[in-house]
């Protein structure tokens, strides 16, 4: 894992108005559970938003002064900074459906009738 | 947290401390927080908890030249910043001025969503680069309960607070942590389980409608510390602690002696007046003077060049000095030199700490040499009667360390024991001076003891006490075999005794008059009879001479007879003169 790695898929293959999902994740150094977290959301991404997500990661024993912007206290934290409104996703990401619901993508995904 | 190592720990006899600046706090916790340990400081709501952890804060970066970061969970930099504002903390200069740090952390429940394992990594990132981007010394965690409040899971939490102390204690920063006041804990959640090397509690009490806060020093391991309850408050410079001084007893002492502005009572105390640096009470019946007394005193020192502060429970600064006006004493242009300050306040604006705090804080301020208090018993109404005694106590205490000799009148009830309240007190004070009423005639005048004065020979005798617009005059009451006369009485005493004085000496002079004439009569007797004698004395000489010539005339005549008879019978006839013969001759 690299940090500030951005993985973007092309965009505008969807017929309906691009929904870009940006997406930032807190790690502090490579810990387990920053890996971890990183496999589960690419995971999680390319499973129901492919395409369409820009993941931005940000090691904050790199880079100590962002963790105020976003408020992080928990490692690893993931924030969905688009669409609004902005919310925080803690832990390792391991419960798929908790991040589904945290990234809003399970009702979306149920009202846009994509599953 | 990866750049410092664990702070090598030496262990020294003497617990390295770190001085909060806090008056008072230091000096109950003989020197201060333990340097580089977390000290836990919990208390219920609006209990002082944030101020104490800004004041320490800011007098570390201040005063003692140690950086500190402020990470607060409740409050915004902007609502810090402006809150203590209001003491004369400057927060956005020093933030400015790269000595604090304020981090505001923000968590929001509702915005977090729990998806797996998770540690507080971000919070230690966080902190660590605050502390390090301005060498700080201190770090103040404010409520830092708010996170079991933002985080589910309690038992990550908690592991993490565990390694959150732990982590503070290696990077070797002093850190005070807040909490909130528990129902059987100390804290809500249980802080003390970590932080165990000092913990202090704020409280915030109403007794009889008066709040009162109190600090208590719970734990402090390895230090030696006070364990009682002590008020403290928050005034306009921050935090007081109270006692300022310790209570020891080993104050200086001066043989100096000051005048109480009264030449009588001066007179009574041994001549000289008090002794500087001395307590002095005085008690006395509602009416009986005792703030005339005070104020003589305050207006002698004053007009030596002592400065004299004078506290009032009960008049306002005008009504003293109007008053006193009446009774010759001008207060005003001493006031205006500087040399006397009145600082005057209801006894029920505030509890008692409160007032002992501003006492001491206008103390310290104004330095003076001269303390009146008037009246004391004002305050004792604001608190029970050993928290009054402590506080006496300790406000006597911090006069004498200061060389600063104290009066404190104290109004007694009439009909009252006397002693009553004066128990508590009286022990604490050098000087006691007692204004009393007597009550007859169908008048009232006062009388004035010296109960006690220690360390001077006093007079053990009553003076009436006059207040005329003259001053004060006391006069030696009227003692005699009816009792004590003061007032209408004794100056019908006197008068009585003057008239019959008088009579005595008139009584004495028309007898001595008469004795006078008597002995002109006598003389006079004594003249006559002489010349009585003196005539009567004058005719017997005649008759004696009388006698002598014709007893001559009849000697010559029978010695011529004799001879003429028989020459040889004149010596018979010498030797018997009576029996002459001339008679026929005759």
């Amino acid at each position: 894992m690299r940090t500030r790695t951005v993985k973007r898929a092309e965009l505008g293959s969807s017929r309906r108005p691009a929904r870009l999902w940006e997406l930032r994740l807190y790690v502090a150094g490579q810990t387990p559970k920053s890996l971890t977290a990183f496999a589960n959301l690419k995971q999680i991404c390319e499973t129901h938003m492919q395409g369409r997500y820009h993941i931005e990661v940000i090691d904050l024993v790199e880079q100590p002064q962002l963790s105020k912007g976003d408020q992080i206290l928990a490692i690893p934290t993931l924030v969905r900074k688009l669409p609004q409104p902005m919310r925080k996703i803690i832990g390792d990401l391991s419960d798929t459906e908790r991040v589904l619901v945290g990234l809003n993508l399970r009702s979306a995904d149920v009202g846009g009738g994509e599953l | 947290m990866k750049n410092n190592g664990p702070q090598s720990a030496t262990p020294t006899a003497r617990l390295p401390k770190c001085p909060t600046g806090i008056r008072g706090l230091d000096e109950i916790t003989s020197g201060g927080l333990p340097r580089g340990r977390p000290t836990l400081v919990c208390g219920g709501a609006g209990c002082g908890k944030t101020l104490f952890a800004v004041e320490f804060l800011v007098r570390g970066a201040v005063q003692f030249g140690e950086p500190g970061v402020f990470m607060s969970f409740e409050e915004t930099d902007a609502e810090l910043k402006s809150n203590v504002a209001s003491l004369g903390f400057d927060l956005a200069g020093l933030v400015r001025r790269n000595k604090i740090v304020l981090d505001h952390v923000h968590i929001e429940r509702s915005e977090i969503q729990e998806t797996g394992e998770y540690d507080l990594e971000g919070l230690f990132v966080r902190l660590n680069h605050a502390i390090d981007s301005i060498g700080a010394r201190r770090v103040v965690l404010d409520t830092l309960e708010a996170l079991f409040a933002g985080l589910p899971n309690e038992a990550i939490l908690r592991a993490e607070l565990r390694r959150l102390f732990r982590w503070l204690k290696d990077k070797g920063v002093t850190a005070v942590i807040t909490a909130e006041r528990g129902r059987e804990q100390l804290t809500r959640h249980g802080l003390e389980e970590y932080v165990s090397d000092c913990v202090i509690v704020l409280d915030h009490r109403v007794n009889d409608q008066i709040a009162t806060r109190h600090l208590r020093v719970v734990k402090y391991r390895g230090a030696l510390h006070g364990t009682n309850e002590f008020p403290f408050l928050i005034g306009e410079e921050g935090l007081s602690v109270l006692p300022i001084t310790s209570l020891g007893l080993n104050h200086k002492v001066s043989n100096a002696r000051i005048s109480t502005g009264i030449p009588r009572l001066d007179a009574m105390l041994g001549g000289r007046g008090f002794f500087r640096g001395s307590s002095i009470l005085l008690t006395g019946t509602p009416g009986t003077g005792k703030t005339s007394v005070a104020a003589y005193f305050a207006q002698a020192a004053a007009r030596r060049g002592d400065r004299v502060l004078f506290f009032s429970f009960e008049e306002s600064p005008n009504q003293i000095i109007r008053n006193m006006r009446s009774i010759g004493l001008r207060l005003e242009p001493l006031v205006q030199r500087g040399c006397l300050r009145f600082h005057a306040a209801r006894p029920t604006l505030c509890g008692l700490e409160m007032h002992l705090a501003t006492m001491f804080r206008e103390i310290a301020a104004f330095q003076p040499a001269v303390v009146i208090v008037d009246p004391i018993t004002s305050l004792l109404a604001a608190g029970a009667d050993f928290e009054t005694k402590g506080m006496v106590t300790r406000l006597i205490d911090f006069l004498k360390g200061g060389q600063v000799t104290s009066l404190f009148t104290s109004l007694t009830q009439s009909g009252h024991a006397l002693q009553q309240s004066e128990i508590a007190m009286s022990s604490l004070m050098d000087s006691w001076l007692l204004l009393q009423d007597f009550d007859g005639n169908g008048e009232r005048n006062r009388v004035l003891y010296v109960l006690k004065a220690r360390g001077m020979a006093h007079s053990n005798q009553v003076r009436e006490f006059l207040i005329s617009n003259r001053g004060i005059d006391l006069v030696d009451a009227y003692i005699g075999p009816s009792g004590v006369l003061t007032g209408a009485s004794r100056v019908a005493q006197a008068a009585r005794e003057k008239a019959e004085t008088l009579t005595s000496q008139q009584e004495a002079a028309r007898r001595k008059r008469e004795l006078e004439r008597k002995r002109a009569t006598l003389e006079q007797q004594i003249a006559g009879m002489r010349s009585e004698y003196k005539t009567e004395e004058a005719e017997l000489r005649r008759t004696d001479e009388q006698v002598g010539t014709r007893t001559r005339v009849l000697t010559a005549e029978r010695t011529e007879l004799a001879r003429l008879r028989q020459a040889d019978a004149i010596r018979a006839a010498s030797r018997t003169p009576g029996k002459p013969k001339p008679k026929s001759k005759r």
